[in-house]
């Protein structure tokens, strides 16, 4: 039987931006991670880059509405994050994987991925045919009646993002998905971001470029908790020169981006790249730049 | 409903809809969804190697279903299972009110144990249901749009109906009446949600416990007298620091989004 198709998922967006930020501040304990972040994210598969400790975990940690912003303005799918807002109408569409994913041991990979549903507020009758198609969709539907415990670390990242997808998120926050997998199931992964990432906004954190170049179309690099730059793959291979570190087009970018940065030639506001994108970048802040 | 196609629009779609446009089609499509006449006028149309191999897959698929692995079974007790992290913390309340009840049988002259340690008895385990250090996932927990208030209360008044009737047992035992032990133990459940939207549930049930048996206990151990909170005549108290703990939590309640451990 085909699934019916409710009006609500056919109604089309009413933001501009799937992720919204600007000056955003957070902080992980007393430390000030995030820095007065301006980011724009519309749909599409954005990859995080950036050096250790620049910020990355605790900006997706304030995006999945984990931690809460200590300053500036947040709007997650079109909702303002402020201090007593409701977020649930924000969570319902979130799929978020930790860095850290904490799992309970002794549940199947079908009950965990049920009760990840359940959280998310599914409806009820719609929870074992999306849990079994998450489960189908990264390649575990051989393994969904085992223990959480019993699974490898791949097997049990692919479990995280199964739980992250069960809800058709409209916003999808992967911090360091990849860790764990072999060569072959990289490529598997890339494949479902690229699939998923045609209706819906996934940013990826990840320290690996290479993954970045294969599965984003879209890199946003930051560096203790600023906005370096932002741009398609393609600019960001086209930034790297000979002399600059790294095997591929896309490190030597990377890397000739963070040295510029880091000797202080590149500023937020010049190092930002999406001509394509300028016009309707200005267009989105127009519309939600009316003061809360 | 849309009318019904013709006979040639029918069969031209049974060959694969060549030289039909894509409005047609769709509404052909629509149309089919709902008419059985016309699905079946369709099925006549196909040609006869069609058939065969529909048949043919039919076939196949039944032969898969019935070799394959049956359905999964619905588990209606899935989510009691979050709850069985948290035995070893109920069996430790369990185990302490026991122990309770066993020194005040043995040892007349002391004050009643079960009195004393009633209030803190489910403190642990609602400490152990919504902390950081006890739940593995509380990350995303927190993320989840059940995270909240409801989620909180839900797993406390599990953990209540896991400790009352413990402490009932305990009550009948000793002889005490239920005023005496179930208003302080409420009171005090009521007292660290209260107080955890400000610190943290699992800090504010500890620093409860802790304020408890220094203030309380310790003391009428060492001056073999019972205080008079625990009296049968401090009920009107117990009742209204329980009312006015659900007040502050309700009202706190409204804006809260915290998932565990986190104010």
């Amino acid at each position: 039987m085909m699934r019916a198709v409710s009006a609500a998922e056919t109604a089309p967006p009413v933001y501009a931006w799937a992720v919204h930020a600007e000056a955003l501040v957070a902080r992980a304990g007393r430390h000030v991670a995030v820095d007065r972040l301006d980011l724009a994210l519309g749909t599409g598969v954005h990859g995080l880059l950036g050096p250790n400790g620049a910020g990355k975990t605790t900006l997706m940690r304030t995006l999945a509405t984990v931690v809460r912003p200590s300053g500036g303005r947040l709007h997650l799918l079109g909702e303002p994050v402020t201090g007593r807002a409701d977020l649930r109408r924000i969570r319902r569409g979130l799929g978020y994987l930790p860095q850290h994913f904490g799992f309970y041991p002794r549940f199947t990979v079908r009950e965990f991925v049920e009760y990840m549903a359940w959280l998310k507020e599914m409806p009820k009758g719609a929870i074992p045919g999306a849990v079994q198609r998450a489960i189908d969709r990264v390649g575990l539907a051989g393994r969904a009646d085992r223990r959480m415990k019993t699974l490898s670390g791949g097997m049990l990242r692919r479990a995280g993002i199964a739980q992250a997808i069960v809800n058709d998120p409209d916003l999808l926050l992967l911090d360091e998905p990849t860790v764990g997998l072999d060569p072959e199931q990289r490529v598997g992964f890339r494949e479902l971001l690229r699939e998923i990432g045609t209706d819906c906004c996934v940013l990826t954190s990840t320290h690996l470029v290479e993954d970045v170049a294969a599965a984003c179309a879209d890199v946003v690099l930051i560096s203790d908790g600023r906005l370096v730059w932002q741009g398609d793959t393609q600019q960001l291979a086209d930034r790297g020169g000979a002399g600059d570190a790294g095997d591929s087009a896309t490190e030597r970018g990377y890397a000739a981006l963070l040295r510029a940065h880091r000797g202080g030639t590149g500023t937020t506001a010049q190092a930002r790249d999406g001509q394509a994108r300028g016009g309707q970048d200005r267009g989105g802040r127009d519309r939600d730049g009316s003061p809360a | 409903m849309t009318p019904h196609p013709t006979g040639a629009l029918l069969s031209r779609y049974a060959r694969g809809a060549d030289g039909v446009d894509e409005a047609t089609v769709w509404a052909l499509e629509a149309h089919l969804e709902c008419c059985a006449a016309c699905r079946a006028a369709l099925a006549g149309a196909v040609d006869p190697a069609t058939v065969a191999l529909l048949d043919e897959v039919a076939v196949r698929i039944g032969a898969g279903v019935a070799a394959g692995p049956g359905p999964a079974r619905p588990r209606r007790l899935r989510r009691t299972g979050v709850a069985a992290r948290t035995v070893r913390w109920l069996a430790a309340a369990a185990v302490t009110v026991l122990a309770a009840v066993a020194c005040e049988k043995s040892f007349a002259s002391m004050p009643s144990l079960v009195l004393l340690v009633a209030p803190m008895a489910p403190l642990l385990p609602v400490a152990a249901v919504w902390s950081r250090h006890t739940d593995p996932a509380w990350e995303l927990v927190a993320t989840g749009a059940r995270a909240g208030l409801w989620l909180l209360l839900r797993r406390t008044l599990a953990v209540l109906l896991a400790v009352t009737p413990v402490l009932a047992v305990a009550g009948w035992q000793t002889g005490h009446a239920p005023a005496r032990w179930l208003l302080p133990c409420l009171a005090f459940t009521a007292g660290s949600l209260a107080l955890g939207a400000a610190i943290g549930v699992d800090r504010a049930a500890v620093a409860l416990a802790l304020g408890w048996s220094a203030a309380v206990v310790l003391p009428s151990l060492a001056g073999q007298r019972l205080p008079g909170v625990l009296d049968s005549a401090a009920w009107p108290l117990w009742t209204g620091v329980l009312a006015v703990c659900v007040a502050v939590l309700l009202a706190r309640g409204a804006g809260r989004r915290a998932g565990p451990g986190r104010p």
